[in-house]
């Protein structure tokens, strides 16, 4: 009956509340693919020259592993000294938790590309330029997409985390339902959407990731 | 020696790998237009270090090597590589490309307009005879042997007239690969394009090459034709990788009949008597004999048989005559010959020169020595095995005067 009730409750919020709920949805959102975003502009070149250099590999990616290992409110913390509060800060912080994601699986999509094509193409003429982006980038790029994904699923959970440090999104609503009596209502209006926005990006970026997979000689 | 038309030459190449591994060196050599040339030798003897210094896929550590009488160091690597086709062992087709979009990578590099992209394609798809609509679809949905004459036809869309093939076909079923390796000896012949392949199957190198460069430990051991090679191999190591069957077909090959002819064949004139001919048997201890007139001339042969059925009525050797005489001439090559003497099961056939005067015979005996002499007579050999050759030689100069018939 409570229970019931709660569900009335979070429909009746909603209702009441669609844009508010609906705008910080849209904030969610573009914090976590501002920060994965900028984490693939930097990281993907990242991976490709540790894919060229094997050297460097091993240094770069345990320097990404360090971080993803802070856990993420020490984490929002630490940039919060820095940044200070606010919208930068989450998206910083997304930022630098996407990075080990998409520069291992950019270096190890790069790295599995079948060194015989490699030399076939340039064998054929091909300058190193036109093999990464005609036939290394094409072969690793299900590879990238996963490790993407891997981080925008991460990245819409620590922007949850990022009402703390004043960014909004949907974790302003859980907030806001945590210091309510009687809140558990207005806090499933933020963690229902939160989780379905998680599910659905899985959801498309798998496609995507199926689609770029490349065909098997 | 005067070459025609060089397309590669290499002068005094050579080749270290990091950690000073020597891999080739003291490379010298020249590749004409319209060569078909073979690279063979062991694993490791630098074949593929070899090709691929052609196309600046590495880089000499010493020497120069030219192409087109250019020195190909100061040439433009991917400029020099669009004009060289290249076919590696793996194929290494692109997989997320179309056989379109593979077959005509070069030209598109080389910025083709696309009808002429396109009319390539639907040329060269022909020419390896796979079906045009292949061209849409990707190398997986292909057949390993489909996918090397895809390989094949890829090395040539730029019409390259070089091309260089790194063992192209060693992964393919036997009837695949005798496909393909007419289709580039077609290429070499018809289309006048240079070929330089690679291999460790003698077989294919007979086949293929008008060339053939033996390697072994980074050094060229001989540069000649198939049947110099052959015929001439420069030590027991190409003897080796020859093989012997090979060897001995190619003996056969270039060995006469009068080379292997026992000489002074037991003969008799028509005029002399049967008791003649009898004691003349007996005291050599043969069966037949042949019958020449006073100048030596083949007239035909007398045997055991019919002299003993016709002892009372005949007096002569005349008188029992057989005519009917299979015989060869000395010149005739012994490969023509061990094929017929084999068939017509005779165990030996006379010899005669041109002028049908007798000379000597050639006997089974003598075929089956030549073989023993191809696989173990070598003459550095050790004294055991000489001797063993020794005894084998008298033994059968014993069989060849017991003739039966
Ligand atoms: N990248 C490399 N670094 C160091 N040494 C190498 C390298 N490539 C080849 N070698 C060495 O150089 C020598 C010649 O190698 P190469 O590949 O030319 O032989 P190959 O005749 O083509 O043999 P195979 O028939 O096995 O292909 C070998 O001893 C090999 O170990
Ligand atoms: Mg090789």
């Amino acid at each position: 009956m409570a229970n019931l009730n709660t569900w009335e409750q979070f429909w009746y919020y909603l209702v009441n509340n669609g844009s508010y709920v609906l705008s910080q949805f849209v904030r969610h959102f573009l914090i976590s693919i501002y920060g994965v975003l900028l984490a693939a502009i930097i990281g993907i070149p990242i991976g490709i020259i540790i894919a060229r250099k094997r050297q460097l590999s091993a240094f770069v990616i345990s320097v990404a592993n360090v971080i993803q290992t802070v856990p993420s409110l020490a984490m929002l913390s630490i940039v919060m000294l820095g940044l200070g509060l606010g919208v930068n800060t989450v998206i910083f912080t997304v930022f630098l938790y996407s990075l080990l994601p998409i520069i291992k699986n950019t270096y190890t999509g790069m790295a599995s590309v079948d060194k015989t094509i490699l030399d076939s193409g340039k064998g054929m003429g091909m300058t190193s330029f036109q093999i990464l982006y005609m036939v290394e980038l094409p072969l690793a790029m299900s590879v990238i997409m996963a490790g993407i994904r891997n981080a925008l699923v991460v990245a819409i959970g620590i922007t949850a985390i990022g009402a703390f440090v004043g960014a909004g999104g949907l974790g302003d609503i859980i907030v806001r339902g945590t210091n309510a009596t009687n809140g558990g209502a207005i806090i499933l209006a933020g963690a229902l959407p939160t989780a379905m926005m998680a599910i659905i990006s899985d959801l498309v970026l798998g496609f995507f990731q199926r689609r770029l997979e490349p065909k098997k000689v | 020696m005067p070459k025609e038309n060089p397309i590669v030459v290499f002068k005094d190449v050579k080749k270290v790998y990091r950690g000073g591994n020597i891999a080739v060196e003291h490379i010298n050599l020249t590749i004409n237009k319209g060569d078909f040339v073979c690279f063979i030798g062991r694993s490791g003897s630098g074949k593929t270090t070899a090709m691929r210094m052609i196309n600046r896929m590495l880089e000499p550590s010493g020497g120069t090597i030219l192409y087109n009488g250019e020195d190909i160091h100061k040439t433009d690597a991917v400029k020099l590589r669009r004009r060289i086709g290249y076919v590696i062992q793996n194929i290494g087709l692109m997989p997320h490309m179309t056989i379109y979009e593979n077959i005509t990578l070069v030209p598109k590099l080389l910025k083709w307009p696309e009808e002429k992209r396109r009319k390539k394609a639907k040329e060269l798809i022909k020419l390896v005879e796979l079906p045009e609509d292949f061209l849409d679809r990707y190398p997986s949905e292909l057949s390993g042997g489909q996918q090397q004459r895809v390989g094949v036809i890829r090395a040539l869309a730029a019409d390259q007239d070089l091309i260089l093939m790194d063992e192209p076909f060693g992964a393919l079923d036997p009837i695949t690969r005798e496909s393909l390796q007419e289709l580039v000896k077609h290429l070499q012949e018809k289309l006048g394009k240079t070929v330089v392949f690679v291999t460790h199957d003698m077989d294919e190198a007979l086949k293929l090459a008008t060339q053939i460069v033996v390697m072994d430990s980074g050094h060229i051991i001989q540069n000649a034709s198939p049947s110099e090679i052959l015929q001439h191999p420069a030590n027991d190591f190409v003897e080796d990788l020859i093989g012997e069957d090979r060897l001995m077909q190619a003996r056969a090959d270039v060995t006469t009949v009068s080379q292997i002819m026992l000489k002074n064949p037991v003969s008799i004139t028509p005029g002399r008597s049967l008791s003649e001919a009898v004691r003349l048997m007996r005291q050599r201890r043969v069966d037949t004999l042949l019958v020449t007139d006073d100048d030596d001339y083949l007239k035909g042969y007398i045997d055991i048989e019919t002299l003993n059925t016709s002892y009372r009525h005949a007096t002569s050797v005349s008188d029992i005559l057989n005519t009917k005489i299979f015989y060869v001439v000395d010149d005739t090559l012994l490969r023509d010959t061990v094929d017929r003497i084999l068939k017509r099961g005779l165990k030996y056939v006379p010899v005669v020169d041109k002028n049908g005067k007798l000379r000597g015979i050639v006997t089974r005996a003598a075929i089956v020595d030549m073989v023993y002499d191809t696989i173990w007579g070598d003459s550095d050999d050790g004294g055991e095995s000489g001797s063993e050759k020794n005894e084998n030689t008298s033994r059968s100069g014993a069989a060849s005067n017991a003739r039966e018939v």
